[in-house]
């Protein structure tokens, strides 16, 4: 037999996973998710400032695991949350401001974030190997 | 709280579908969330096919085609079929919007229909809306003044009265309060973008003298402050208007009235 209305629980309406991926909210979670990797990015640094302060095995060591295929594709993609998540941060800065709220030129702006985040970030790159490499 | 996860009696299952009307050869698949309190079922999604040549052109057109002629339960609100009223809110292609102004040739493929996001559902496409009413009465939407009243009206100027433009023409459909994740996790405590944009609706009213208290109201860490600029309220709002603007000018009014 089935409960009354009054006691049988109302569901909760279907939400994140029926609503269309829009860019402005894509890139808000994208926003979330860069800056919660970054406390991850940071502990590499800090494992490899902390094995540089040690000594020069440990320091080797820690470099090789950077210097490795996997290591530098980790590094790649904690520059790109750095990045990603600084673009970002000014975007919400602005925003704050009151400018760039319109619906059709925040859409706009939020879909050319991850051109421009990884544009810098391969530019960063390459900056980095050039510097490296002279 | 953030959780991604429907409870387990939400949960939507696949429905039935309907038999395809005979003769038709302009049909429309329409799939569709339903949720009977009267039986101990779990939602579920179920499938019809609309003969887009004996039905109107827009999504509430073809809801009323299925209710008329497929299935008497399906059960929706709507009033005035113009985009004025608020009631035919729901959540149409991913995007809350009016059934009544959304065509349904603006939306490729199946046309998926939900009712408004995170919401408790009282039965199908019927959302309760007991908590973004309650936060509207909280923030007192009308006009309160200590000055002696005027023998006439209160007068305002024509440039005043301009700044309630984009404001004053909200009818309350709530797609957008329903439309933002901070408000799905934080529903009870933060008031949501339909409630802050009739909150600021009032707060730049040349005419209202409650101003100070408008604003002590709402400096709160929940209440204007979970807003983190996401914007599907602007992208939603059926009527065009921009409750993101809206709250970001609160935002700075607060700030404005410290320094």
């Amino acid at each position: 037999m089935s409960k009354s209305a009054a006691t049988r629980p109302r569901p909760l309406s279907p939400h994140l996973f029926i609503y269309k991926p829009i860019p402005t909210m894509v890139m808000s979670i994208v926003h979330r998710i860069t800056g919660a990797s970054l406390y991850f990015g940071i502990l590499l640094v800090a494992a490899w400032l902390l094995a540089a302060a040690t000594s020069e095995a440990w320091f080797n060591t820690v470099s090789a695991i950077y210097g490795s295929w996997l290591g530098l594709l980790v590094l790649f993609g904690f520059t790109w949350s750095l990045v990603h998540h600084m673009l970002g941060g000014v975007r919400h800065f602005v925003m704050d401001l009151g400018l760039g709220l319109d619906k059709h030129f925040s859409t706009k702006v939020a879909a050319l974030m991850p051109v421009v985040s990884i544009a810098l970030t391969v530019l960063l790159w390459v900056v980095g190997f050039m510097a490296r490499g002279a | 709280m953030v959780e991604l996860t429907l409870p387990k009696n939400s949960r939507v299952n696949e429905g039935k579908v309907w038999p395809k009307p005979e003769g038709a050869t302009n049909l429309r698949e329409y799939r569709i969330y339903r949720w009977s309190p009267d039986d101990d079922e779990n939602p579920r999604v179920d499938t019809y096919h609309v003969d887009m040549d004996d039905c109107g052109p827009m999504v509430l057109d073809a809801l009323l085609w299925i209710k008329n002629k497929v299935d008497p339960t399906l059960t929706l609100r709507r009033s005035c079929r113009e985009g004025i009223c608020g009631s035919c809110a729901m959540n149409i292609d991913g995007t809350n919007t009016l059934a009544c102004t959304k065509g349904c040739d603006e939306i490729d493929g199946a046309v998926k229909v939900y009712p408004l996001p995170h919401m408790p559902v009282v039965k199908d496409l019927v959302p309760d809306l007991t908590v973004p009413y309650a936060q509207l009465s909280s923030i007192q939407p009308w006009l309160q003044t200590v000055s002696p009243e005027p023998a006439k009206e209160w007068k305002q100027s024509h440039e005043d009265r301009a700044k309630l433009d984009g404001l004053y023409e909200c009818i309350l459909c709530f797609c957008c309060q329903t439309s933002c994740p901070s408000y799905w996790w934080n529903g009870e405590r933060y008031l949501g973008p339909a409630v802050l944009l009739q909150a600021y609706r009032w707060l730049i009213d040349s005419r209202d003298e409650a101003t100070g208290d408008r604003l002590d109201n709402l400096e709160d860490p929940f209440r204007l402050y979970r807003c983190h600029t996401i914007m599907n309220c602007t992208q939603a709002c059926p009527k065009g208007l921009n409750p993101a603007k809206a709250i970001a000018e609160i935002k700075k009014m607060m700030v404005e009235r410290r320094v």
